[in-house]
């Protein structure tokens, strides 16, 4: 009999256990060939055939299908073998006695992982509801039959005393210039890379973005994250639904300037990414398994892990940035594209809006607030679980920051991180909205919406492997083939279609036709602790 | 639900008008206190129409703290009107020890001053007033400007009009516009500030409804301006973007309307002035109000003007004669004080009408 060593890693060790029917199992392999993890083997055992009479009992070799134990090969809990089972005879369970965390690090390496903070637990939006409704002091509004106007400011807006007006015939008009700014759908399909995602997977969110917005005329916008955008569509008509992201990195952007003589059309904006939600101080990450040949095309990069700096480089201060980023950015479009700024939240974040309210180029048109419930695609598991702020009190403080100065909306305060994890972003946008922000971002809820499985329970959180198994995160071209593009871009489509009939649900009862940013009187919370917070009234 | 009016005639007209207006209107309604605001005076207080004239309800002691408060800051006083109240057993009235309208010359100082600058002295003056009277708990001070009088008492208006001898038209107190409301707050506590109509530099006005954007309106008034305090009423909201656009950015009378009830973007396109009507929306979206509303309001020179949130959730009728005008709630109201007028003629704006009222009693209809 081998040694059993304490050391020894078995499938008891990892997070999740295969459970396993053999009685149903009709053998077909098909979980095999679906476990994107090699979580799966296929052996035969040794069993007893039966206790025989004389002295040797009678064995017989079983084929089995049985679960790696290998720590490289540990099952993730995504679910795909009972999936394609046709007798469902298998299926992952969580394994609460896991000792991976202790394993991961064995390389000497931090750990890495993708998704979002698998530790926090609750919500706060969640211990808010819309507690004034219109009953009888005023009519509520009929969600299906009276009109609603939800649209959200995307760039700097002027105080109504600098604005160059002047009366002419008992008409005002127009005397100088001012700021881009571009009125949208206040959710913005936000920044997920061109690296990031698989390119079926990117271009489904580029093609619900065109179908909501020239079918359904909701003015949605996307983000492309960090990483350029294909060539075809920087110089189609289609890129006045992008915003470019820049970041530390830089990543796409010679490709980006060098097709600016050929654009068709402005971009619907800039961000310029500071930081982000899920792993603040730390920059962007994409691994070298993922730099596939198109990647490294769009990007100019070779085959290695791209690394973006946790700072811009070169800059030591905010109005730095604001002199050289926002206004080099503002100049390469001649000032008619606005040029917003992406934060994590932060114990900082009033500071940060403080000065970009008070900057005198008047040139921010919008502070991007991303909380600690964002996701990623790669980050180091120590910055995902344990740095970052919670986003609904940053939005609430930057917001009453700003009235103070009486200069809400000037700024305009978009939230993101976390926005639809219970999968219902209107009421999670309708309370932001209500307690100081324009519009939300939302993110992971788009990949979800794709068939991604990933949650914050620990299940699936692959995507910095290549290995997506539903051809979302990965560049691996079989992998890639199980996402179906248009079923993808359907989902999203017919959600925000969802959402936009939600939304009016939500604003009809406080008889709202247009979006309440700041009316905080709307909300109640049922725990006093957050309503003291956020300012809101306490409920019981 | 609020009723409210206003009347403006060539001549000058007595409050027992208003109360006629407003009367037919109680039905269903709390009847709970009774406030007017009189600009372009006649009667006694014809003779002083450039002297500011201070309206104010208090107690003993406040009437001591105004006296010292006015002559320390050099204002002279001119005339005096003091009326004489009717008690009678039963009456239902919370009325207030001491009741001044008083004229008062400008400190010497003053003498030469542009109007511009008296109009943020008498500003400031009643603003100190008011916190004087607030810290000391000894009254309440409505106007302190030329040519303007208010009156607010808590209690029934018929009750409130015998006490002050309203009903009766002794030819003592006269104008020839009257903005007037018959109820006290009943959303909130009853607090005769948050009674409409509400005066500043000249502006007064009432409204009908309910701001569902209170909130985020004051907010945002709060910063603005100096004069934009109390919020008793989400009725302040609409007179405080009144006087914000019209007195601070001085933009054409039109633009109030654009201001509270914005067009949505598609149809800003194609207007002349589309692109102004954009950045007026953008900067000024924490002024946009919601909920039922109609607005009655009187401007510096006695116009009146009214409209109503964008979907015209309150009623509001105008109709008139050659020598009269009048906007308010209810044709019931209107067929009390003017039943010979043409009423083919009488005007029912819609969501997006603004009605003006000129001082020469043309009434102007505007699409927004």
């Amino acid at each position: 009999m081998a040694p059993v060593m304490a050391q020894d890693v078995t499938v008891n060790d990892l997070p999740w256990l295969l459970e396993y029917s053999p009685e149903r199992c009709q053998m077909c392999g098909k979980c095999l060939a679906v476990c994107t993890f090699q979580a799966i083997e296929a052996a035969t055992e040794r069993r007893l055939a039966s206790p025989g009479g004389g002295n040797a009992p009678a064995y017989r070799l079983a084929p089995v299908i049985r679960q790696s134990g290998k720590l490289a090969e540990a099952c993730v809990g995504c679910g795909m073998c009972a999936k394609v089972c046709p007798n469902r005879a298998i299926r992952p369970v969580r394994n609460p006695d896991s000792r991976s965390e202790l394993l991961v690090r064995s390389g000497g390496l931090p750990a890495k992982r993708g998704g979002r903070n698998n530790l926090l637990k609750g919500r706060t939006l969640d211990e808010i509801v819309v507690g004034r409704i219109s009953q009888m002091t005023d009519p509520a509004l009929d969600s299906e039959r009276h009109t609603f106007d939800i649209r959200a400011p995307f760039g700097r807006v002027l105080g109504a005393g600098a604005l160059p007006l002047a009366a002419e015939g008992g008409l005002l008009q127009v005397t100088g210039k001012t700021p881009p700014v571009r009125w949208i759908y206040p959710v913005i399909f936000g920044d997920m890379s061109v690296g990031a995602l698989s390119p079926r997977a990117w271009e489904a969110i580029c093609l619900a973005t065109a179908y909501l917005n020239e079918v359904h005329h909701l003015p949605v916008r996307m983000c492309t994250g960090e990483g350029g955008l294909p060539p075809g569509l920087l110089r189609s008509e289609h890129l006045q639904y992008m915003i470019l992201q820049i970041a530390s990195g830089h990543f796409g952007w010679n490709r980006i300037i060098a097709a600016m003589p050929e654009m068709q059309t402005d971009p619907a904006g800039i961000l310029i990414k500071i930081g982000q939600g899920a792993k603040p101080g730390d920059g962007g990450l994409l691994p070298a398994v993922k730099v596939a040949e198109h990647i490294r095309a769009i990007r100019g990069v070779p085959k290695a892990d791209l690394l973006s700096p946790p700072n811009h480089q070169g800059l030591y201060s905010i109005e730095e940035s604001v002199q050289k980023m926002h206004l080099s950015m503002g100049a390469a479009f001649g000032f008619r594209v606005p040029v917003a700024i992406k934060c994590a939240a932060s114990s900082t974040s009033v500071s940060v809006y403080n000065n970009l309210l008070r900057d005198p180029y008047q040139i921010c048109g919008g502070f991007f607030l991303d909380g600690i419930q964002g996701g990623t695609g790669a980050a180091n598991t120590v910055s995902l679980e344990h740095t970052g702020h919670p986003l609904v009190s940053k939005v609430r403080e930057c917001y009453l920051a700003a009235v103070n100065q009486g200069r809400q909306g000037q700024v305009p305060l978009w939230a993101g991180g976390g926005i639809g994890m219970t999968g219902q972003a209107a009421a999670d946008a309708f309370k932001l909205i209500c307690l100081g922000a324009n519009g939300v971002f939302i993110a992971k809820l788009l990949i979800q919406l794709c068939g991604c499985v990933g949650n914050e329970n620990g299940r699936c959180n692959a995507c910095h492997t290549g290995r997506c198994p539903v051809g979302i995160c990965t560049q691996d071209p079989r992998l890639i083939r199980r996402l179906d593009v248009d079923k993808a871009a359907q989902n999203i489509v017919d959600y925000m279609l969802a959402f936009d009939s939600e939304l009016r649900k939500l604003m009809a009862p406080v008889g709202n036709s247009s979006l309440p940013v700041g009316r905080s009187d709307a909300l109640v919370s049922v725990d006093k602790a957050v309503a003291d917070a956020l300012a809101i009234a306490y409920a019981c | 639900m609020c009723r409210i009016g206003a009347i403006k005639s060539k001549a000058p007209v007595h409050p027992s008008q208003a109360l006629r207006l407003m009367m037919p209107q109680q039905e269903g309604h709390d009847n709970s206190g009774f406030a007017m605001v009189m600009q372009d005076l006649g009667g006694l207080f014809a003779p002083y129409p450039d002297l500011p004239l201070l309206s104010l309800a208090c107690t003993q002691k406040g009437t001591q703290l105004v006296e010292d408060y006015m002559e320390a800051r050099n204002f002279h006083r001119v005339f005096e009107w003091v009326p004489k109240p009717k008690r009678r057993t039963g009456q239902d009235i919370k009325a207030m020890p001491h009741y001044i309208f008083r004229c008062y010359d400008y400190p010497e100082q003053y003498a030469k001053a542009a109007w511009e600058e008296k109009q943020e002295l008498l500003l400031d003056a009643r603003l100190e007033l008011r916190s004087l009277l607030e810290q000391q708990q000894a009254g309440y001070v409505y106007s302190f400007w030329p040519n303007v009088l208010t009156l607010k008492e808590i209690g029934k208006p018929h009750d409130i009009a015998d006490y002050f001898r309203l009903w009766e038209d002794n030819g003592e107190l006269q104008a020839k516009n009257i903005v007037v409301q018959c109820r006290q707050n009943t959303n909130y506590e009853v607090v005769r500030y948050a009674a409409h109509p509400f005066f500043l530099q000249g502006y007064t006005l009432c409204a009908n409804g309910e701001n569902t954007f209170f909130t985020r309106n004051r907010d945002f008034q709060r910063s603005l301006h100096r004069g934009y305090i109390g919020f008793e009423s989400d009725s302040q909201n609409f007179l405080y973007t009144l006087h914000y656009v019209l007195h601070v950015l001085k933009w054409p009378v039109q633009y109030y309307k654009h201001v509270i009830t914005p067009l949505p973007a598609a149809e800003m396109e194609g207007r002349k002035d589309g692109d102004a009507l954009r950045l007026i929306r953008q900067s000024l979206a924490h002024l946009e109000i919601n909920g039922p509303n109609t607005v009655i309001a009187m401007l510096p020179d006695g116009s009146l003007l009214s409209c109503c949130d964008g979907k015209k959730l309150r009623p509001v009728v105008i109709g008139g004669d050659a020598a009269t005008k009048v906007i308010t709630s209810e044709v019931c109201g209107l067929n009390a004080v003017l039943p010979r007028r043409k009423t083919e003629e009488d005007v029912y704006p819609h969501e997006r009408e603004v009605v003006i009222i000129t001082p020469d009693l043309e009434v102007q209809r505007w699409l927004q």
